[in-house]
C-alpha cells in the first residue's frame, strides 16, 4: 500500500492544482510575459510533439533493427555482447545523453536545435525500442518462419513481412512505451533544446518542450507562472499515463481481431 | 546393414514398361545429413517419380522429415546443420554452386506438421502471401490464384465468403488445407509434406488423404508420414527409413504384400516403433 | 522427426561451408545479404554511441583535468572568476553518494517490502493490479517527481521531519542546520520514491522465479510464513535482489531532474555534505544547472563531472546486469 501514496499523491496534487489551468488558450498560447496573467504552453507542447515525430522517425527504425538482428541472428557471441551493451544503454544517465549529444552538436556549432534534442532522445528510445522488438521477435514459433521459407520468399522479406508483421502488437507496444518515456525526458533536453518562449522558428533555434516548461516554471515565485507549471504537468502526465495505459489494456488480448494486409 | 539401393528400386513384377516409361522428378545421389556432430542421414540414393504419390515411412527418429527438408533446402536453415551429396531436380543439381535455394523452393513446395498459417493475416493474404511477398502485384492474377488453389485445396467452397477472416480462425482441418493452398498458390511442382495429419482429427484426415489423391495428378507428391495405413491408402510407391538409412524402396502394394526385409517386416507388423 | 535448436555446432563443418559461401556471397550480394548486414550495422550502434561518449567526455575533460590533474577530483573549489578558476568535484562526488546511500537505504527495504508482499502473500486478484500501479509509478517522468517533491513533498517533510529532527537532535552535526526543505535529504529522499517501482517490480520478479520446490522444502520441515520468505525465497534469489539494488543504485546516481529541483543547488565548498539539512548538489544536478552558461574551462568542468558519473554509472550498471543476467541463467535452467 505504501506504493500507492506518492502515485495517489502525485495525481491528486496535479489534478486539483492543474485542472482550472486548462483551457483553448492554455494549450495554445504563448507564454504571457512576466507580470501578466495570460499566457499559455503552446511552444511546449508544439516542441514536445515535433520532438515525438523526429525522435519517431530517427531513433524507431534502428531500435527496430536492432532487434531484428539480436532475435534473429544474434545467437553467437557477438549477439550476446551486443544485447549486454544494449542493457547497459538501457540504464544509461539520460544526463550523459545530453552531454554527449551536447558536446558534439550544440558546442561545436553554438547553436541549440530541436535535431539535437531529437537525436538525443533517439539515442534513449534505441535500446527500449530493440529488446522489445527482440522479445517480441522471439515469440513468433519457428514453424511460421518455416512456413514462409518454404514458400520461396527470401529471408529479409519473410522477416519483415511475416515475421514482424506477426510479432508487431509487442513491437508497437515497445514504441508506444518509449514514445511515453520520452514525452517526459528532461535531462538531456535541458543541454540540446534549450527551452523556448516561442513557436518553433527555424532548425537551428531553441524550442521548448513540456518538461522543461515544467522544469522553468516550477521555481518561479509568480504564483501564476507556477500555476502554470501544475497545467504543463497535468498534460505531461495525461499524455504518458494514457500511453502506458492504453498500452496495457490493448496487449491484455493479444491477437485477438487484429490482422495486417501485406 | 546398408543395402543395394538400386537393386531394391528395380520394379520386381507387373506393369515394367509402364513405370519405365515415367519420368524421374528428384533424384538423390549419396545423400548425407548432419544436424552438429550428429549424423542424421546415411547414403541416401532414392528415385522420386513424377506425378506419383511417394510416402516415406518409418519410426521417429529415422531421418524421415529431414531426407524431405533436403530436397528444398530447407534443411540447411536450421543452425548447425549441413548435408552433402546430390538432389537432382528434373536434370539439375539443387546443391550445385550457384543454385538460389530460394527459386528451389518455389519449385518444391512444403506443407508441414502442425497447420502454420501466419496468425496476422487473413484467409485470403495467407493464399497470396507467396505471390505477394516475391513481387507479384497485379490484383487479377492474384484473385485468380487465390481461387484456384483453394479450389485445389477442396477449400474453396467453405470459405469464398470469409476470405477476410483471419486464417487462424479456421479449424485445424481446413487450416491445413489453407496451407497446403498457399504452398501452391506459388505453382510448385513437388510437393512435400511432412506428416500433414498428425494433428488432425480422422475426419479432417480422410479430407487431407482424399486431397492428396487428387493433388498427385498434377504434382509429385511427397508424404512423410508414420501412419503405416495412410501410407498404403494414398501412394504409389513407399520408402522405409530406419536409423538414418534406406531400408528399402519400391511400389506400395508390393512393399506391404511381401516386403523384401526383415525389418522391413518386422516395422510392418508392428514388432517395433 | 523436430528440429534441433541447441545441437552442438560442427565447427569444422560450419567453417568450410562458411568459406565456400563467401566467395559466392561476394559475387552475388543478394537482398537477403544487405538485410544482415544492414541489421548489423545498426546492432552496432549502442557499441558506437557508449564508444563515443567516453571519448567525447574524456576529450572534453582534457582542459580541466590538464590543468587541475588529481585535485580536479579532491578539490571543492568553484570559481568562475577568470584568471582564479577553480574547479573541484568532490562535494558532488560526495552529494552524489549521500542522496544515492540515503534512497538506497530508504528505498531498498520499502522496495524489498512490496515485492514480498506481491510475490509471496498477495492473491492474484491484488498482485495483478497493484503491480501494474507499481510500474505506472516508475513511468511518471522524472521531472514531475520534482516538481510535486518540490511544492508538496518538501514543505511537509520541513515542517514535520527536519524541524522536529532538528529541534531535538541539532546536536548531531548531520542534524544540524535551518532545515527549509530543499536539502541533501530531501533529494535522497525523492531519488528513495523513484527508485522503488524498478527494485520493487524486478525483486517481484526474481522472487516469484523461486521454483514452487524450494518454497515446499522450507514448509515441509515446519517453517512458518515468514521463515519460508526467509530461508526459501530470499535466500535462493539473494543475488537477483541484489542486482536489483545496484540497478536501483545506478538509476539514483544518474538520475537528474528530480534531484536538481529538490537538492537546493549549492556550489563550492558550500556543497560538501557535512549535514542533511543543508543545500547541496550531486553531478547530475551540477550538470543540469550549469551547463547552460557554461564556457571554456567550466564547460569542461562540466563535462569531467559528466566523464566521473558516467564512469560510476558504467561500472554500477556493468555489475548489476551482471548480476541479474546471473540469476535469470540460473532461473532458465532451473525451472523445467
Amino acid at each position: 500500500m505504501v506504493a500507492v501514496v506518492p502515485l495517489a499523491s502525485i495525481l491528486l496534487e496535479v489534478i486539483r492544482n492543474g485542472i482550472s489551468t486548462i483551457s483553448f488558450q492554455f494549450i495554445t498560447a504563448l507564454p504571457g510575459v512576466p507580470g501578466q496573467t495570460v499566457g499559455g504552453i503552446g511552444p511546449a507542447i508544439q516542441g514536445t510533439l515535433l520532438l515525438i515525430a523526429l525522435t519517431s522517425v530517427m531513433g524507431i527504425p534502428p531500435g527496430v533493427l536492432t532487434g531484428i538482428y539480436l532475435a534473429e541472428f544474434g545467437n553467437n557471441k557477438f549477439g550476446r555482447t551486443i544485447r549486454f551493451l544494449n542493457d547497459v544503454l538501457t540504464e544509461f544517465p539520460s544526463i550523459v545523453v545530453g552531454i554527449l549529444v551536447a558536446a558534439l552538436l550544440v558546442v561545436a556549432t553554438h547553436q541549440y536545435s530541436p535535431i539535437a534534442g531529437a537525436i538525443a532522445l533517439s539515442i534513449i528510445t534505441l535500446p527500449i525500442v530493440a529488446r522489445t522488438t527482440e522479445e517480441s521477435i522471439k515469440t513468433v514459433p519457428n514453424s511460421i518462419r518455416d512456413a514462409a521459407m518454404a514458400l520461396g520468399i527470401r529471408r529479409w522479406r519473410t522477416t519483415i513481412s511475416v515475421v514482424l508483421s506477426t510479432a508487431r502488437s509487442g513491437v508497437i507496444t515497445g514504441v508506444l512505451l518509449s514514445i511515453a518515456r520520452i514525452s517526459g525526458e528532461t535531462a538531456p533536453l535541458l543541454l540540446t533544446i534549450l527551452g523556448s518562449n516561442f513557436f518553433f522558428s527555424s532548425w537551428n533555434q531553441p524550442i521548448d518542450a513540456l518538461p522543461l516548461r515544467i522544469f522553468n516554471d516550477a521555481s518561479q515565485a509568480d504564483p501564476f507562472t507556477r500555476q502554470q507549471a501544475w497545467g504543463a504537468a497535468m498534460i505531461l502526465i495525461i499524455i504518458v499515463l494514457t500511453l502506458n495505459i492504453g498500452v496495457r489494456l490493448a496487449t491484455r488480448g493479444r491477437y485477438g481481431s487484429n490482422r495486417s494486409r501485406i | 546393414m546398408t543395402v543395394g539401393l538400386l537393386e531394391q528400386v528395380k520394379p520386381e513384377n507387373k506393369s515394367t514398361t509402364l513405370q519405365q516409361m515415367e519420368r524421374y522428378k528428384i533424384l538423390t545421389e549419396n545423400l548425407h545429413a548432419w544436424f552438429g556432430s550428429n549424423h542424421v542421414l546415411k547414403d541416401i540414393s532414392i528415385k522420386i517419380r513424377e506425378n506419383e504419390a511417394t510416402a516415406i515411412i518409418g519410426p521417429s527418429g529415422c531421418g524421415k522429415s529431414t531426407l524431405i527438408r533436403c530436397l528444398n533446402r530447407m534443411h540447411e536453415l536450421v543452425p548447425g546443420a549441413r548435408s552433402t551429396g546430390r538432389v537432382v531436380l528434373d536434370d539439375s543439381n539443387i546443391y550445385a554452386k550457384g543454385v538460389d535455394p530460394v527459386t528451389v523452393r518455389r519449385r518444391v513446395g512444403m506443407v508441414f506438421q502442425k497447420p502454420n498459417p501466419f496468425p496476422t493475416m487473413s484467409v485470403y493474404d495467407n493464399v497470396a502471401a507467396g505471390l505477394k511477398l516475391n513481387g507479384v502485384r497485379d490484383n487479377t492474377t492474384l484473385d485468380q490464384a487465390v481461387e484456384s488453389s483453394l479450389e485445389r485445396a477442396f477449400l474453396w467452397d467453405e470459405v469464398k465468403a470469409d476470405l477476410d477472416k483471419p486464417g487462424s480462425s479456421l479449424s485445424g482441418g481446413q487450416q491445413q488445407r489453407l496451407c497446403i493452398a498457399r504452398a501452391l498458390a506459388v505453382k510448385p511442382e513437388v510437393l512435400l509434406m511432412d506428416e500433414p495429419c498428425s494433428a488432425l482429427d480422422p475426419v479432417a484426415t480422410a479430407k487431407i488423404e482424399e486431397l492428396i489423391v487428387s493433388l498427385k495428378e498434377s504434382y509429385t507428391v511427397v508424404i512423410v508420414t508414420h501412419n503405416m495405413q495412410q501410407a498404403a491408402r494414398v501412394s504409389d510407391f513407399t520408402a522405409f527409413l530406419y536409423l538414418g538409412q534406406l531400408i528399402e524402396y519400391g511400389e506400395t502394394t508390393g512393399l506391404f504384400e511381401n516386403p523384401g526385409e526383415e525389418l522391413t517386416e518386422r516395422y510392418l507388423t508392428g514388432k517395433f516403433g | 522427426m523436430s528440429r534441433m535448436e541447441e545441437a552442438p555446432l560442427d565447427h569444422a563443418g560450419v567453417q568450410s561451408s562458411r568459406l565456400q559461401n563467401f566467395s559466392y556471397r561476394l559475387s552475388h550480394l543478394s537482398g537477403d545479404d544487405m538485410f544482415e548486414v544492414l541489421s548489423n550495422v545498426f546492432a552496432c550502434t549502442a557499441v558506437v554511441i557508449i564508444a563515443l561518449t567516453g571519448i567525447v567526455l574524456v576529450r572534453g575533460s582534457i582542459p580541466v583535468l590538464g590543468k587541475f590533474g588529481l585535485g580536479f577530483l579532491t578539490g571543492s573549489g568553484w570559481s568562475t572568476t577568470f584568471g582564479q578558476e577553480s574547479y573541484g568535484m568532490l562535494p558532488y562526488v560526495l552529494g552524489t553518494l549521500v542522496t544515492s546511500g540515503i534512497a538506497i537505504s530508504i528505498g531498498i527495504p520499502v522496495s524489498l517490502g512490496i515485492a514480498i508482499f506481491l510475490a509471496e502473500m498477495a492473491p492474484t486478484s491484488v498482485r495483478v493490479p497493484l503491480s501494474q500501479l507499481v510500474e505506472l509509478l516508475a513511468a511518471v517522468p522524472s521531472v514531475i517527481y520534482g516538481f510535486w517533491g518540490l511544492l508538496v513533498l518538501s514543505p511537509w517533510i520541513a515542517k514535520y521531519v527536519e524541524t522536529p529532527l532538528t529541534s531535538g537532535l541539532g546536536s548531531i552535526p548531520i542534524f544540524h542546520g535551518s532545515p527549509h526543505g530543499l536539502d541533501l535529504l530531501m533529494g535522497g529522499l525523492i531519488l528513495a520514491i523513484m527508485i522503488i517501482p524498478t527494485v520493487s517490480s524486478i525483486s517481484k520478479e526474481v522472487m516469484m522465479a523461486v521454483p514452487t520446490s524450494q518454497r515446499e522444502a522450507a514448509y515441509s520441515i515446519g517453517a512458518t510464513r515468514w521463515e519460508v520468505v526467509r530461508m526459501g525465497v530470499l535466500s535462493y534469489s539473494r543475488s537477483g535482489i541484489f542486482g536489483a539494488a545496484i540497478l536501483g543504485l545506478g538509476r539514483a546516481v544518474g538520475e537528474t531532474m528530480a534531484v536538481t529541483m529538490v537538492i537546493g543547488g549549492a556550489l563550492g565548498s558550500e556543497a560538501v555534505p557535512t549535514s542533511l539539512f543543508i543545500p547541496g548538489q550531486t553531478l547530475a544536478s551540477l550538470i543540469a544547472g550549469q551547463f547552460k552558461e557554461a564556457e571554456s574551462l567550466q564547460l569542461s568542468a562540466l563535462v569531467g563531472a559528466g566523464l566521473v558519473l558516467f564512469g560510476l554509472a558504467l561500472l554500477i550498471n556493468v555489475f548489476a546486469q551482471f548480476m541479474v543476467w546471473k540469476v535469470l541463467k540460473v532461473k532458465a535452467g532451473a525451472v523445467e
